[in-house]
């Protein structure tokens, strides 16, 4: 059987007569799936729920996108053109991310889809096998297409959101904050990569300036790793600060950096190190001519 | 441009207002070089808060007034370099070593107070500072 069907495919056309039919059996295969656009839907949302795709949704919900999807999809299989679909993939994954769907989900509906509508050409067309071949040489290309630009939109949209949401972690991540007239500290957290180097040191000299700062304790505490890019930015931010006459104190230094430090042979020796903040901040506060006192020993007043 | 030299008490202080040619500079070290003889001064002040770039040899000419100034006695702070360029130049590597820094005219003159005292507290200070 398997072979015989291989004997029986029709050589390539040439390209021209291929698209000319193609648009041809494009045509019949539109008029089908409008025709028994209620049945397949229904199909189809059924088959998403049995596959418990989009569980994050109502049955209701599932059906309303199922509808929009549908019609989108005969849309570009008749128009040939993406665009429209493209819109609407983008915007229904704006809209269902927040809601915790996954990509295979996404791409899961699409092919369950693609699936759901080919079994309905193998029902209307299983008499007529010759005819089968081409109505389906016609449809998978524009499905494939179909189920990629939606899997693409998707994805496309969910980077958009990392990345924005990147953005938002970035602003966050690093307060300048001043803990006394003239002392700032600036705790840094998580990777340190270029970008981020360059907006710290920048939001610190402004600091410094709008702040009058004459000491700086930058702790580092939070940072789990350091390479010679890392620490290179740090002599920087800490050379930056001084030509704006701001002493720096690195702070918080672990023994795995200070031992990958001493290893790759970054030179440090400019820089003042304290052990921990608590030790930075009083060594800053001796800079500045602060000394703290315990109440009790401060002599009473006569 | 000429820049103005203007003394105060035992400090000069020279206030750059715009951009400078190399020749300015050069034409701006030679003045306070000169000028820290002839006044007998303790302390230069530089004030670069105008300049919103800083090549190399204009950070060149910066140190060499520092280690010439100090030569001739008087101890030199560079003051109001901006956070952009002290970004730039930090970027260019160019980092002036060895001299110091102060944020504005305000700090740099509390500066150089302090680093008199102390000169003259260890006794290698001239005797009096009036």
């Amino acid at each position: 059987m398997a072979t015989k069907s291989k004997d029986t495919l029709p050589p390539p056309p040439d390209p021209q007569a291929l698209s000319e039919s193609t648009a041809a059996l494009l045509r019949e295969l539109v008029a089908h799936l409008r025709q028994n656009r209620t049945q397949l839907r229904e199909e189809w949302a059924r088959r998403i729920t049995r596959a418990q795709l989009l569980t994050a949704m109502t049955e209701e919900e599932i059906f309303a996108e199922a509808t929009s999807v549908y019609d989108n999809y005969v849309e570009a299989l008749e128009t040939g053109t993406f665009e429209a679909l493209q819109a609407y993939a983008r915007n229904l994954s704006e809209r269902i991310i927040p809601r915790g769907v996954e990509t295979h989900e996404v791409v899961g509906i699409v092919l369950l889809l693609r699936d759901v509508l080919a079994r309905s050409l193998f029902a209307k067309y299983h008499e007529d096998f010759d005819k089968l071949n081409r109505i389906l040489d016609a449809y998978e290309p524009a499905a494939n297409r179909i189920a990629n630009t939606v899997a693409v939109g998707f994805v496309q949209e969910r980077e958009r959101i990392i990345r924005q949401q990147q953005e938002a972690i970035r602003e966050l991540s690093t307060p300048v904050l001043q803990v006394r007239e003239r002392l700032l500290i600036l705790p840094i957290i998580g990777v340190i990569d270029p970008q981020r180097a360059r907006q710290l040191t920048e939001q610190l000299l402004r600091a410094i300036r709008t702040n009058r700062a004459k000491v700086v304790v930058i702790d580092i505490t939070g940072v789990a790793a350091m390479d010679s890019n890392v620490a290179n930015h740090l002599v920087q931010t800490v050379e930056a600060s001084r030509l704006l006459g701001a002493t720096v104190i690195v702070t918080g230094l672990s023994p795995e950096i200070a031992q990958t430090l001493v290893t790759i042979g970054v030179d440090l020796s400019e820089m003042a190190t304290v052990g921990d903040l608590q030790g930075g901040i009083e060594e800053a506060e001796r800079l500045l001519g602060y000394k703290v006192v315990p109440q009790e020993d401060v002599a009473p007043k006569a | 441009m000429e820049v103005p030299i203007l003394k105060q008490g035992h400090y000069l202080i020279a206030s750059i207002q715009s951009a400078l040619t190399d020749a300015d500079l050069s034409q701006l070290r030679e003045a306070l070089i000169e000028r820290v003889g002839r006044f007998r001064a303790r302390g230069v002040i530089v004030d670069v808060t105008a300049l919103d770039v800083m090549d190399s040899f204009a950070v060149r000419t910066l140190r060499d007034i520092a280690h010439m100034a100090r030569l001739r006695g008087a101890e030199t702070v560079i003051v109001g370099i901006q956070p952009e360029v002290a970004f730039a130049m930090v970027q260019l590597g160019l980092t002036l070593k060895g001299v110091s820094t102060a944020l504005d005219l305000e700090e740099g003159l509390a500066f150089l107070d302090r680093q008199t005292q102390l000169r003259i507290e260890r006794g290698s200070g001239r005797i009096d500072r009036g």
